[in-house]
């Protein structure tokens, strides 16, 4: 016991480390959150499109000599922004939406990867803006992490309740007089907001670990809003720190560590669920 | 005249880099192999299955490497593998996106850790391995390779035309093909199959990321161009070659583009023109009287 504690403190005596503590609560907060609703509204594809984009965006300000966090903040809201008029511009909701999705997501990475080779010497930095890094981040980083994700959190409250009014049954919240269209804009930017935070610690292609499960793992073990809402950011938090340690102590990326928490705590949800599901049917 | 001095011009540039060669060479059979069975992944909806089999492509990459097999022998049996078990679950256990998106984000995780191990247990190992199997690198392809890819990518665009007539029944009306007797089921596991070769093909071209965009924009371009199904699988086969082509042409001419960068934005750029065309045209039918479609969402 006191052999851990001392590991412990020893792994907070590094700066790194405790950057990247800071970095991963202020994010898993705010992914759980944001991530309880993006499941609700069945917009994970959305926040997968945002993630994609969020590449070219951070290898392209790379590039530039400016940090891949204003990159992935401009890209990701942007193409927040673009999601949330294309529907109304377009009209011609057919079979190729999927089609135009994949090109346009392979279109994104390959330009990311132009930008990438473009910037020499950079081919070992390509891992880390795909698969997570949390060795880089610096004190600057995390305040503006805390910053935007204030701003994130301070929206999500006052919306919040409209919000999961339209999220739960759009039909009778517009008849209610509740901004449906509106609130769907706003959401999509907080959501844009949450991805190019959650990419600065798991990467581009990983954000679901921390978007989706946690949200995922929430609503199966329970429907409760209130509950379910407190519950989604802490199994994210579990995530990130459990994530973090084992990287530390394993030379292993932290993608990996933190998927496998996400993926293995959900399989948990869904089996248990399952099971007590299955009881008490017996039951009756 | 310009033509022909400028296509003696590619042949002798095509014999002076053998390089070059084997990129056209294995280029042109993944670009119709991809092309005609993108056609069909568009044509039934299964577009995410394709980028599903890409991330599993760069896993199973990852593994074979990390157990010291050959980086193919794992392309393969892990996107034929993926692709059959898709096929089985088939439209029975149609999961949602949520499933989906965790079983994808942990499968690119896995190939993450893979990938470390490979690295690192061979101190002078091949650190770009993992940038060549995501991205692709179709200038490093050896003579041996090209053949491979070649003949794996014909076999798969044969194969494909073997089965392309009840396979188009099948996905254009599958309650009348299963009581006709055409048999549903497996066609389309041996549809994924096939789509699941032609993935691990197109992975060493493009790369796992990319191959997307090459099985996705050809085959959207030719369906918005023509409702005919077999000019349009014939039209699909053929801008995806076009879009070979042009990429590697460009990335020739311009040394500093990727050639998989620029093979995906000429596919792009090929699906952005159908579709800015074809818009065109449906705005101008809708002009005239009577059509006037207006839905709120």
């Amino acid at each position: 016991m006191t052999n851990l504690l001392q590991t412990l403190t020893q792994m907070l005596a590094y700066p790194f480390m405790v950057n990247a503590l800071e970095a991963g609560t202020i994010v898993a907060i705010v992914s759980g959150l944001i991530g309880w609703f993006m499941v609700l509204r069945r917009q994970s594809f959305a926040g997968h499109a945002l993630a994609v984009v969020g590449f070219p965006g951070a290898a392209g300000a790379t590039l530039l000599g400016v940090g891949a966090a204003y990159g992935y903040f401009t890209f990701c809201l942007a193409a927040a922004l673009v999601i949330a008029l294309l529907p109304r511009a377009g009209g011609s909701g057919r079979t190729d939406e999927s089609a135009v999705t994949g090109t346009v997501q392979a279109l994104a990475l390959a330009c990311g990867f132009l930008f990438v080779s473009l910037y020499h010497g950079f081919l070992n930095g390509i891992d880390a803006l795909l698969f997570g890094s949390f060795v880089g981040i610096s004190q600057g980083q995390v305040t503006a992490l805390l910053v935007v994700g204030a701003c994130v959190l301070v929206t999500l409250a006052l919306i919040g309740r409209p919000l999961l009014f339209s999220s739960v049954d759009p039909e009778v919240a517009a008849a209610g007089n509740v901004p449906v269209r509106a609130l769907s804009f706003v959401f999509l930017l907080l959501l844009g907001a949450a991805v190019a935070e959650a990419s600065q610690i798991t990467g581009t292609l990983l954000v679901f670990a921390l978007l989706v499960a946690p949200a995922a793992i929430a609503q199966t073990v329970t429907s409760r809003p209130s509950v379910g809402l407190l519950l989604s950011p802490i199994i994210a938090l579990i995530v990130t720190w459990g994530g973090l340690t084992l990287a530390y102590f394993w030379p292993y990326p932290i993608g990996f560590f933190v998927t496998s928490l996400a993926f293995g705590g959900y399989v948990a949800a869904r089996v248990a669920a399952g099971l007590v599901r299955r009881r008490s049917k017996s039951a009756w | 005249m310009t033509a022909v001095q400028s296509l003696s011009g590619i042949v002798s540039s095509l014999a002076a880099h053998p390089f070059l060669a084997n990129a056209v060479f294995a280029g042109t059979a993944v670009a119709l192999a991809a092309g005609v069975t993108g056609y069909f992944l568009v044509l039934r909806g299964q577009v995410f299955t394709g980028d599903a089999l890409g991330h599993v492509a760069f896993t199973g990459a990852a593994a074979a490497l990390a157990i010291g097999l050959d980086l193919r022998v794992g392309l393969f049996v892990a996107t034929i593998g993926a692709g059959v078990l898709i096929g089985l679950l088939g439209s029975k256990g149609r999961s949602d996106d949520v499933v989906i998106g965790n079983v994808l984000a942990w499968v690119l995780g896995l190939g993450v850790f893979f990938l470390t191990l490979y690295i690192t247990s061979l101190s002078a190992g091949n650190g770009t391995a993992g940038v060549t199997v995501l991205f692709g690198s179709i200038f490093g392809l050896s003579q041996g390779q090209a053949w491979t890819a070649a003949a794996v990518g014909g076999g798969v665009v044969i194969a494909m035309l073997l089965i392309a007539r009840p396979l188009l029944f099948a996905t254009v009306d599958e309650t009348v093909a299963a009581s006709l007797g055409v048999p549903v089921r497996m066609l389309g596991v041996v549809f994924l199959a096939l789509v699941g070769v032609a993935t691990a093909e197109a992975t060493q071209a493009v790369g796992a990321l990319l191959l997307l965009g090459l099985l996705a924009a050809p085959a959207g371009a030719a369906q918005r161009l023509t409702a005919r199904p077999y000019v349009g699988l014939a039209l699909s086969g053929a801008l995806a070659v076009f879009a070979m082509w042009a990429g590697l042409a460009l990335s020739y001419a311009v040394p500093v583009l990727p050639p998989s960068f620029s093979i995906i934005a000429v596919a792009a750029a090929v699906y952005a023109v159908a579709f800015v065309v074809t818009a065109a045209r449906r705005t101008e039918a809708a002009a005239s009287p009577g059509r006037a479609r207006s839905e709120g969402e």
